[in-house]
């Protein structure tokens, strides 16, 4: 009996210790200083519950904590009332505010708008939503407008697309991300920057030179990746209305509910109509297409914090339809006929993603991580003569798990993706129809001795039904030699099919033949394109007169092993065919961010770039990329007396642009020939906000206020079914100035 | 025998739960800035068999994960005084504090007062 008696002791044993967790801390009130000051007396309780305690003389308290309670309520007579959540015991360290002291301490300190870090291993910056807001527009393709390591450019003279560049290379060389999801690629990448309305997005992260390996193989220059706004976290109700000079109109409205405590639901209307014809430059051809978008979103997030489980997931539509050519084109009567020459792109796009998280609330450092979306992708559009019409269909999936090598210093990410891309596409009369596969291993370490060293080494295995079976190894490291310093260096080889005709639609708005001159490879004739890149990157803040400043020094490498050339040489062709010799960008860049006063930040960059190709013809220059580029960008806030919120903000960005090489027009008779390079151009914008409250501002702005154009955007413009037309030669602004106004409501 | 097999279970989930290898502990530690944090931390890594070590520069809260078969508390906690901060309960000698970086002296007002205005101080 007795022996039955000890052993039913040790059996219950542990229990009872596990039982017993306790949960300790101390209540203080809130002071500047975060002076421990306790509070005597105050009630502590497990909400619901009769479970609670009173804090001691010194504030401090000890509470039984079981599984079942996880909020905890902390209450003091002139003091706000505030719920914990605890999902383990542990010593709680909670400030009280005062009630009747609220207002004096919601003091907002000012955070940068663009963020470099001093410690990650790679060259990436984040972009607030607030930098967004600087250039109040409208979609992602418009919003690296403030930022100097993006170039816009201008795509060509009909679609009015801009088109981004990173270390000298188009956009195909980028990883375009939604969420870390690659969304802009194959049938989207010529004008999936423009199906992305700003107001949805929260943030951007921008990564220059090899990235990490978890989001697949096919960056190359370096990844952009938007982050969406979450349906917990943003304003209930949020309204943009803009318009503009050109007879823009852009109506952008968020509604987020909570539905239950976990479940958070938002839906997200765009929409965007520009139904204005202009010519200034009176070539008969319309400055800017006629366009309506409609995009919609409805996003859900589901959020359960004890179980460490987060999950979102989003449906998408954008119906895009645009209308291009010359002014007495009217598609009714005109649409591939030579009455006129006109153009229209319909696009259709449906997109289902989703993402769950979960992160062991018991282990930290133990996490899965699952994404998976599906893209359903119709452009059906002709230019003049010329039809083109692509549908993709994609389906990405991807699982990351993390987990540490004996300690937390040592950070390891594994998993596996799959793409599916099937895409059938008409050009002409020509069917090119393909399907792609790959299913591939990534493994990536991260150490981090917590000082100065930080370095990211990654690997991934890929095979691909037409691409082979191949390896991506990337390096990222950051060294801080001294104080607000950090040198980085990179190197990666990226990997991708390069889709010719959706990254090139420009090629259709010509009377240049088009030829594919290889026939061997799997993708069109062509081999994937292969390059590697290498890069360094210096950051170093420091103080100047007091104030905050930093300078970055960067100089990347992008080493094609092979390319799919676009040779537009001959003025009469535009021939595609594998890299013969070299074809590399070198890309220079300095920047300065300095706070020289109170409220007022200046941002200068000077950019050089020699991106040359073995063409067929020789080694050239890239057509149409200044070797060098200066940007500056200002902006100044007035705060109220109490220094809380602005009341009005002002933005203003230059950006100066050295002389850029068009391509050879030599044979073409001799009205119909251009200069071997265009002139040196300015633009300038300039943005004001004036915050009437949180929930209310207005915004009036200008885009190229010193109305720098273009004069003779359209080669042949006279003779658009004759054999010189060509709309590729644009380096500048056609339209002129631009001035637009807006206003933004929003509810929290 | 059924009582043995009783007795042997229980001692083995009663070790098992002795010697947990992801054991949780959480500890007060006194400091002021984010170079603090990482020498705090730091000096956890350094004792074998600790996994995962966050200090809180707001809170002051020291975040550990260790495994229970290699090291304890007490082991982890001399390593961090041997730094030259101070945990609750365990003072570090004048000696240790004396290595900690000027900007560091967390018992100084002074050096405290000028952390509390700048929470991301990253030197």
């Amino acid at each position: 009996m007795k022996k039955k008696n000890i052993s039913y002791i040790l059996f219950l044993l542990p229990f009872i210790l596990l039982s017993q967790e306790k949960i300790t801390g101390m209540i203080m009130e809130a002071n500047e200083k975060n002076e421990h000051i306790g509070l005597a007396g105050a009630n502590v309780y497990w909400l619901n519950t009769s479970i609670g305690t009173v804090t001691d003389m010194d504030g401090k308290f000890s509470l039984a904590y079981s599984k079942e309670n996880t909020k905890l309520v902390v209450s003091y007579v002139g003091f706000k009332t505030d719920t914990l959540t605890l999902t383990q015991p542990k010593m709680v360290h909670h400030w009280l505010q005062p009630t009747d002291n609220l207002n004096a301490v919601t003091v907002t300190s000012r955070k940068q708008t663009t963020a470099k870090s001093y410690l990650q291993a790679t060259n990436t910056f984040t972009v607030s939503s607030d930098e967004l807001l600087k250039a109040a527009c409208c979609n992602l393709s418009e919003s690296f407008e403030t930022n100097p390591s993006i170039d816009v450019n201008f795509a060509d003279a009909v679609t009015g697309t801009r088109q981004i560049k990173m270390l000298g290379l188009t956009s195909p060389y980028i990883l375009i991300a939604t969420e870390n999801i690659p969304s802009i690629r194959g049938a989207s990448q010529a004008y999936g920057l423009s199906f992305i309305p700003g107001t949805w997005v929260e943030s951007i992260q921008i990564t220059k030179g090899a990235g990490s390996v978890v989001n697949g193989y096919e960056s190359i220059a370096g990844q952009i990746n938007a982050e969406l706004v979450k349906p917990s976290m943003d304003d209930r109700l949020y309204v943009n209305l803009y318009g503009a000079t050109s007879e823009r109109l852009e109506l952008n409205t968020h509604i987020n509910t909570k539905v239950t405590d976990k479940w958070d639901t938002g839906l997200y209307i765009h929409g965007n109509t520009h139904n204005g014809e202009h010519d200034v430059n009176d070539d008969g051809f319309l400055d800017m297409p006629k366009f309506n978008q409609i995009n919609l979103m409805n996003r859900w997030q589901y959020t359960n914090a004890e179980k460490g489980v987060l999950s979102f997931i989003n449906l998408k539509f954008l119906n895009d339809e645009k209308q291009t050519g010359e002014l007495d084109f009217n598609p009714k009567t005109d649409k591939l006929t030579t009455n006129a020459w006109g153009s229209e792109i319909d696009t259709r796009r449906f997109e289902v993603s989703a993402k769950l998280g979960y992160v062991n609330p018991e282990i930290p450092w133990q996490s899965v991580s699952v994404q998976t979306a599906f893209s359903s992708h119709k452009q059906e559009s002709y230019f003049g003569l010329k039809q083109y019409d692509i549908l993709h269909n994609s389906l990405y999936s991807n699982v990351i798990y993390n987990s540490i090598i004996s300690d937390s210093r040592h950070k390891v990410k594994t998993g596996l993706s799959y793409t599916y891309d099937h895409y059938d596409e008409l050009v002409n009369t020509t069917d090119y129809k393909r399907n792609e596969n790959s299913i591939g291993a990534f493994f990536e370490y991260n150490f981090d001795n917590l000082n100065n060293l930080n370095l990211t080494a990654g690997l991934r295995v890929d095979h691909h039904n037409l691409l082979g079976t191949f390896v991506t190894p990337r390096i990222n490291a950051r060294y801080t030699p001294w104080e607000k310093s950090a040198l980085r260096a990179s190197i990666g080889r990226g990997k991708r099919s390069a889709n010719i005709f959706a990254e090139n639609q420009n090629i259709f708005s010509t009377s240049r033949a088009i030829n594919i001159l290889d026939s061997t490879g799997k993708i069109y004739g062509l081999d994937p394109e292969i390059a590697w890149n290498y890069g360094v990157s210096y950051l170093q803040g420091f103080n100047l007169f007091g104030r905050k400043a930093d300078v970055t020094v960067d100089y990347y490498i992008t080493d094609f092993t092979n390319q799919v050339v676009v040779d537009y040489e001959n003025p009469q062709e535009v021939n595609f065919y594998n890299l013969d010799g070299k074809s590399f960008a070198n890309s220079f860049q300095t920047e300065v961010n300095y706070n020289a006063f109170e409220q007022f930040d200046l941002r200068l960059a000077y950019k050089y770039y020699e991106v040359k190709t073995e063409y067929n013809s020789g080694k050239l220059e890239k057509p149409l990329t200044p070797k060098h580029r200066f940007f500056a960008n200002a902006s100044y806030e007035i705060h109220k007396g109490d220094n809380s919120i602005a009341n009005w903000k002002f933005d203003t960005t230059f950006n100066w642009l050295g002389e850029q090489r068009f391509s050879s027009t030599a044979t073409n008779p001799i009205p119909y020939q251009l200069p071997e390079k265009t002139p040196k151009l300015a633009t300038l914008n300039a943005q004001i906000t004036k915050v009437f409250s949180p929930k209310f501002e207005v915004y009036l702005g200008g885009e190229n206020i010193t109305n720098v154009r273009q004069s003779n955007p359209i080669l042949a413009a006279d003779d658009p079914f004759g054999s010189n037309f060509d709309t590729n030669f644009v380096y500048g602004p056609i339209f002129g100035s631009m001035y637009y106004a807006g206003l933004r409501y929003k509810i929290k | 025998m059924k009582k043995l097999i009783i007795v042997l279970t229980v001692l083995v989930s009663s070790i098992t739960f002795a010697q947990n290898k992801n054991e949780k502990a959480s500890l007060e530690v006194d400091g002021v800035c984010l170079m603090c944090k990482s020498r705090i931390e730091k000096a956890c890594f350094n004792t074998k068999g600790v996994k995962s070590a966050v200090w809180d520069v707001k809170t002051h809260e020291l975040k550990l994960i260790y495994d229970a078969r290699k090291t304890n508390l007490k082991t982890i906690q001399n390593s961090v005084v041997a730094v030259g901060h101070d945990t609750k309960g365990l003072k570090a000698t004048d000696k240790a504090y004396e290595t900690v970086h000027p900007c560091c002296k967390y018992r100084d007002t002074d050096v405290k007062d000028d952390h509390k205005e700048d929470d991301s101080h990253d030197h």
